[in-house]
C-alpha cells in the first residue's frame, strides 16, 4: 500500500507516521508538501500530528486553507482513506470532514502519557481488525484534545456507530469518552491518540498497529 | 552615528571597568562610538566572554578518542560510529526565567536548540535541570509556585511545538533559589559526520545572509543582564527578556537543514546572546576574515531602530549564514519554500574587521579577533569557599523509620515529578526508549540501531559543603545513572551556576568545583565538550548554593531498557556495593537532614573514585548480560527511598529486606553514600560472580514480594508498609503543592 503523509509547516509527527508505515509495516510512503495541489497515486492519506502553522488562531484553523486540503477533500469525497492523528484530527474537524470540535483539555494542561482505549466499532477500515474485548494502550500528547459536539451530533455519531475509539480513562474531558470518530461514509477517521507511536516493543506498546493493520486488511478486501 | 558622548557614567552603565575601556581604546586606537561601546559591552560581558571563569575552564579535560568537536563551537560533538555523530550542550537561562518565567524558559529551550541545529544536527532530545525556591513553608511560596508554573509551561510550549521530546531532567526545591531559580536546558542532536557545519565565515566576497525572524527591540542587553546581580529594580528588566516563537524555530530548523544539504552554505551560526554582534564577529574571528554588513538590509520589526539597537537586539529565531558566491539563489529558494525571510546583509572581507554600516555610513569598525577572543581575562582572587553550615550535627529528633520514609517520599526533591513531565511531549520522534522517571533518559538513533543515554545531575547541598567533592559526586552520579541503564559514559557537558565571582569566597567555590569536575571527568574518561557558566546568581546579596550541573551522555546497544521497578515477586534483591559507610557529619548533607532535621551540616558523602568505577563496570556488565530484572542506583534519600521507588512499577511488586549493619537504623536507611545500586535478579549466583570479579560486595539483602515494602535490621522490624500508601505520598505531593 502507498501512504501519503501530509507535511504542513509545523507538522512534527510526520516522521513518526512515515517511520511506522515504512519501517515497521513495510509500506511505501510519500511525504506530501502542504502547497501541492495533487496527492499523486496514493492509497491512503495520513494527516500527522504537530502544530501546523504553529496552531496559531486555533488548532487546525489555518491548515484547513492549505492548498493540499482541497486535494484531500476530493480524495475523501472519492472514497479514499484519510486518517487524521492528533493535529491531523483537529484539521479534519476544522475542514468539515469530521463533525465536532477539539477544545482545550479539561485540566487546561498539555498531557503526554499512555492512555487506554477501546475500539467502539469494528465496522470501519481503521478498526476492522480490532477486538472490542480488549484494551489498547496508546499514548496521547496534546493540549487541545477534548472532543466536543452538541448532543444531537453525539447521539447521531452513536446511532450511526461512528465512534471509532473511546478512552477507558478519559484524560481530557472528551464528551462521551470519545477518542476518535468516523465520517458518515466511514472512509475518514480522526483520533487524538498516537497509534504511530505505539508500533514497536521499544516504544512500550505495539497496540497502535491495529489501526494500520486494519487499513492494510481493508485494502486487501477492497 | 549616535552623538551620545562617551562619559564615565555611560561606560559604567555598560558594566565596563575603566581598565576595560582603556583596552577598547587601545584596540581601536581611538575612542569608540556609542554603537561600538555597546558591541564591546555585550561581547565582553561575563555571559559571552567567560572572563572570570576562562582561566579555570582550561583545566577541564576536553579531548578523547570520540571527540569530534570540543568547546569553542556552538555545541560539542561526539562520534557514535557508523558515520554518525551527536551534538549536545547544556545552557542556563536563569536570569530571564526569574524575570519572566514563561518566556525566559521558552527562549532557553529555543536558544539551545539553535545551538544544536546550527551544527547541522537535528535535535532529538531535551533534558532540563530546574531549581526553585520552596513551595511549602516559605514566605515566597506563592511566587515560587508562579515561577515553577511559568517555567514548566514555557518549556512545554516551546519543546512540544518544535517537536523535540523532553525526556528527562531534575527538579529541586531549596530556599537559596528563592530569588534566583535555575533553568538549565540540555539538548542533543544527531547528524551524519560529513554533514557537520561550523560557525565559521570563509571565502572573501561571499555573501552574508540573515534568515528568520525580524529584528526588534527585545532582549537588548540580555547578555549583560545575565552578568549582574539582581536588585529590586530587576523586574524593570522585563523588556530585556526575549519572546520566543517555537513554530518559527521549527521552520528555521527544517529550512536550515535543507539549505545545508544544498552544499551552498559555507558556515552558519545562530543569533543567541548578543545577537547580530556575536554571530558576525565570532564567525569572522573563527575564519580569520572580516565581515561587513549594512544594517539597512537587516529585516526589522520596528521602525527607527538605531545601529546600537539592531546590533544588540536578542530577538529570537534568527540565523546568520555565509553562502558560496553565485549560489545564493539555492539558499534563498529553500527559505522561500519554508516561508522564511532571508536577506543578504553583507559580505566576507579580507581585513579581519567587523564593519557595520548604517545608511551607507560606517558606525562601527572593530577587529573581529580582539572583540571575540581577546576579551579581558581575570584571575579573580579566591580564598576559602564560602559556607556558613556547621561541621557537626546540631542534633535532631528521629521519627520512626516509616514516618521518615513517607515524609521523604512526599518532599519536594524526592516526590514524583509526573505533574511536570506529563506536560512535556516526551514521545515525539518515536525514539524514546526510556523517558522521564527512568534511571537515565535513553533515545535510540534509528539510523544506527544504537541508543544514546543521558543524565543531568547536580547537588547544591553537597556542593555548598564542598564544591570540589560536590562536583565530583555529580559526575559520579551521572555516570552511575548511565551505567545502571547499561550505557557506557563517553562525554559530558557542564552548566556552572554560581554567585558573584567578584567575592573571593564565591570565586573559590567556582574554582574548586571546576577542579573537581576536571578530576572526575578525567577519571571517568568523559571529556567535557562544551557548556555554560552562569555567574551573579544572587538577589539582594543572597547567593545560591554553588550548583554545578553535569550532563553526561553514554552509548549503548538499542535494547529494551532495564526497569527501575521490580518486575516479579520471588526475585533476589541485591545491594551492589553493599550498605556502605556514613558518619554523622556526612549525614548532614542528605535529604533526611533536609526534610527531617531541616538543617544542613557536615560534609558530602565520601566518594572513592576507584570503587565507583568498579561498581559501574559491574552493573553495566550485569545489565548488559540481561541478569537484572530491575536496577536503580542509590542517591538522594538513600536505600529506603530507592526501595520504595523500585516498588512503584505497574506490577506492584515490593520487597522484604533485612540489613546487616551496625549503623543507627535511620542512618543506615537514609544515608547517601555513592557507589551503590539496588537490583533484582533471578540469577543471584551469576550476579555474585560478576560482582566478585570487579571486587565489589553484592549482598543479597532480601526478596521481592507482592504489594508491600518491609525493612528490618538484623531481624528488628523498621518499616512495613503497603506500596499503595508509599505511592500515594510520592505521587500526590507535587500536585498538592502546585495547586
Amino acid at each position: 500500500m502507498k501512504f501519503g503523509v501530509i507535511v504542513f509547516p509545523g507538522s512534527n509527527r510526520d516522521h513518526d507516521a512515515a517511520y511506522a508505515l515504512e519501517h515497521v509495516l513495510g509500506q511505501q510512503v510519500d511525504l506530501i508538501w502542504h502547497d501541492s495541489s495533487k496527492l499523486g497515486a496514493v492509497d491512503a492519506v495520513v494527516l500527522p500530528g504537530g502544530f501546523s502553522y504553529g496552531d496559531y488562531l486555533r488548532c487546525g484553523a489555518i491548515a484547513k486553507f492549505s492548498p493540499v486540503m482541497n486535494a484531500v477533500k476530493k480524495f475523501a469525497a472519492d472514497g479514499g482513506l484519510v486518517l487524521g492523528i492528533c493535529n491531523g484530527f483537529q484539521i479534519l474537524v476544522e475542514a468539515g470532514l469530521l463533525p465536532g470540535a477539539l477544545i482545550r483539555n479539561r485540566g487546561l494542561q498539555f498531557i503526554c502519557r499512555e492512555v487506554q482505549l477501546r475500539a467502539a466499532t469494528t465496522d470501519s477500515p481503521f478498526t476492522c481488525t480490532a477486538s472490542k474485548d480488549r484494551v489498547y494502550r496508546v499514548p496521547i500528547a496534546h493540549g487541545e484534545g477534548c472532543y466536543f459536539a452538541d448532543e444531537r451530533t453525539l447521539d447521531e455519531l452513536e446511532a450511526e456507530d461512528r465512534v471509532a475509539f473511546r478512552y477507558v480513562d478519559n484524560p481530557n474531558g472528551s464528551l462521551r469518552d470519545i477518542a476518535g470518530v468516523l465520517n458518515r461514509e466511514r472512509n475518514v477517521m480522526g483520533m487524538m491518540p498516537h497509534p504511530e507511536d505505539a508500533t514497536e516493543p521499544l516504544m512500550g506498546s505495539c497496540d497502535g498497529l491495529v489501526v494500520f493493520q486494519s487499513l492494510l486488511a481493508a485494502a486487501v478486501r477492497a | 552615528m549616535s552623538a551620545a558622548a562617551i562619559t564615565p557614567d555611560l561606560i559604567a552603565q555598560h558594566q565596563l571597568t575603566p581598565d576595560e575601556y582603556q583596552k577598547i581604546v587601545s584596540i581601536l586606537g581611538r575612542e569608540p562610538s556609542y554603537t561600538e561601546l555597546g558591541i564591546f559591552s555585550v561581547m565582553w560581558s561575563e555571559h559571552c566572554s567567560y572572563k572570570s571563569s576562562r582561566l579555570h575552564l582550561k583545566k577541564l579535560p576536553t579531548r578523547g578518542k570520540l571527540v569530534v568537536q570540543g568547546p569553542g563551537e556552538n555545541a560539542g560533538i561526539i562520534d557514535i560510529g557508523q558515520g554518525y555523530v551527536i551534538a549536545f550542550k547544556i545552557e542556563s537561562h536563569n536570569h530571564p526565567s526569574f524575570i519572566e518565567p514563561f518566556q525566559g524558559a521558552a527562549t532557553g529551550v529555543g536558544g539551545i536548540l539553535r545551538d544544536i541545529f546550527t551544527m547541522g544536527a537535528r535535535p532529538v532530545a531535551v533534558l532540563d535541570s530546574l531549581r526553585f525556591g520552596r513551595l511549602d513553608g516559605s514566605p515566597n511560596a506563592a511566587r515560587n509556585r508562579r515561577i515553577l508554573n511559568g517555567v514548566v509551561s514555557g518549556i512545554a510550549h516551546y519543546g512540544n511545538c518544535f517537536g523535540v521530546p523532553t525526556v528527562g531532567g531534575e527538579c529541586i526545591f531549596e530556599s537559596c533559589y528563592d530569588g534566583n531559580p535555575l533553568v538549565n536546558v540540555f539538548a542533543l542532536g544527531v547528524c551524519r559526520k560529513e554533514d557537520i557545519f561550523y560557525a565559521k565565515a570563509a571565502g572573501v566576497g561571499n555573501p552574508v545572509i540573515y534568515v528568520g525572524a525580524r529584528t526588534g527591540r527585545d532582549g537588548i542587553h540580555g547578555a549583560s543582564m545575565a552578568s549582574a546581580e539582581f536588585t529590586e529594580e530587576s523586574k524593570q528588566k522585563r523588556p530585556n527578556v526575549q519572546v520566543g516563537d517555537p513554530f518559527l524555530e521549527k521552520l528555521l530548523l527544517e529550512a536550515c537543514i535543507e539549505a545545508m544539504h544544498t552544499g551552498a552554505v559555507v558556515g552558519i551560526q545562530d543569533m543567541g546572546a548578543a545577537g547580530l554582534t556575536c554571530s558576525t564577529c565570532e564567525m569572522g574571528s573563527r575564519g580569520s576574515v572580516g565581515i561587513e554588513i549594512e544594517l539597512d538590509r537587516v529585516p526589522q520589526r520596528e521602525t527607527g531602530m538605531t545601529p546600537y539597537e539592531i546590533m544588540l537586539s536578542e530577538s529570537q529565531e534568527r540565523m546568520l549564514l555565509v553562502a558560496d558566491k553565485g549560489r545564493e539563489e539555492e539558499v534563498f529558494q529553500v527559505f522561500r519554500k519554508w516561508g522564511l525571510e532571508a536577506s543578504e546583509i553583507g559580505v566576507v572581507t579580507d581585513d579581519g574587521k567587523l564593519r557595520v554600516k548604517h545608511h551607507g555610513k560606517v558606525v562601527a569598525e572593530i577587529p573581529n579577533r580582539e572583540l571575540a577572543d581577546e576579551a579581558p581575562l581575570y584571575d579573580r582572587p579566591h580564598t576559602q569557599p564560602g559556607r556558613s553550615a556547621p561541621l557537626d550535627s546540631p542534633g535532631y529528633a528521629s521519627p520512626n523509620e516509616e514516618t521518615a520514609l513517607l515524609a521523604l517520599l512526599g518532599s519536594g526533591d524526592l516526590c514524583s515529578k509526573r505533574w511536570i513531565w506529563q506536560q512535556y511531549d516526551h514521545l515525539v520522534r518515536s525514539a524514546t526508549v526510556a523517558g522521564p522517571g527512568a534511571e537515565a533518559a535513553v533515545i535510540r538513533i534509528k539510523e544506527t540501531g544504537t541508543s544514546v543515554a543521558m543524565s543531568l545531575d547536580g547537588n547544591g547541598r553537597y556542593s555548598y559543603l564542598s564544591p570540589r567533592e560536590g562536583a565530583m559526586l555529580a559526575v559520579a552520579e551521572s555516570c552511575r545513572n548511565l551505567s545502571t541503564a547499561g550505557a557506557q559514559p563517553v562525554a559530558a557537558t557542564n552548566c556552572l551556576n554560581f554567585g558573584n565571582p567578584e567575592r573571593p569566597e564565591i570565586m573559590a567555590q567556582l574554582v574548586e568545583a571546576i577542579e573537581g569536575l576536571a578530576d572526575a571527568c578525567r577519571f571517568f574518561d568523559t571529556p567535557i565538550t562544551g557548556g555554560n557558566v552562569s555567574l551573579y546568581n544572587e538577589t539582594l546579596g543572597e547567593g545560591i548554593y554553588p550548583t554545578p550541573v553535569i550532563g553526561v551522555v553514554g552509548l549503548m546497544p538499542t535494547a529494551q531498557p532495564v526497569s527501575v521497578a521490580f518486575q516479579n515477586p520471588g526475585r533476589s534483591v541485591i545491594l551492589l556495593g553493599g550498605i556502605g559507610e556514613c558518619d554523622e557529619r556526612e549525614f548532614g548533607s542528605t535529604q533526611y537532614a533536609k526534610v527531617i532535621a531541616d538543617r544542613l551540616w557536615g560534609t558530602p558523602p565520601k566518594l572513592d573514585l576507584e570503587r565507583e568505577k568498579r561498581v559501574q563496570s559491574a552493573i553495566r556488565e550485569i545489565v548488559n548480560a540481561g541478569l537484572a530484572e530491575s536496577a536503580h542506583d542509590l542517591s538522594d534519600g538513600g536505600l529506603a527511598v530507592a526501595l520504595a521507588e523500585c516498588s512503584f512499577g505497574s506490577a506492584s511488586v515490593g520487597a522484604r529486606v533485612d540489613l546487616d549493619s551496625d549503623l543507627p537504623s535511620h542512618r543506615m536507611l537514609f544515608h547517601e553514600a555513592p557507589s551503590r545500586v539496588l537490583l533484582s535478579t533471578a540469577h543471584p549466583e551469576k550476579v555474585a560472580v560478576i560482582a566478585a570479579r570487579h571486587g565489589i560486595d553484592a549482598p543479597v539483602v532480601g526478596v521481592t514480594i507482592v504489594s508491600e515494602v518491609g525493612v528490618s535490621q538484623r531481624g528488628k522490624k523498621l518499616i512495613q508498609c503497603g506500596i499503595g500508601t508509599l505511592k500515594e505520598a510520592y505521587e500526590q505531593a507535587l500536585e498538592s503543592h502546585v495547586r
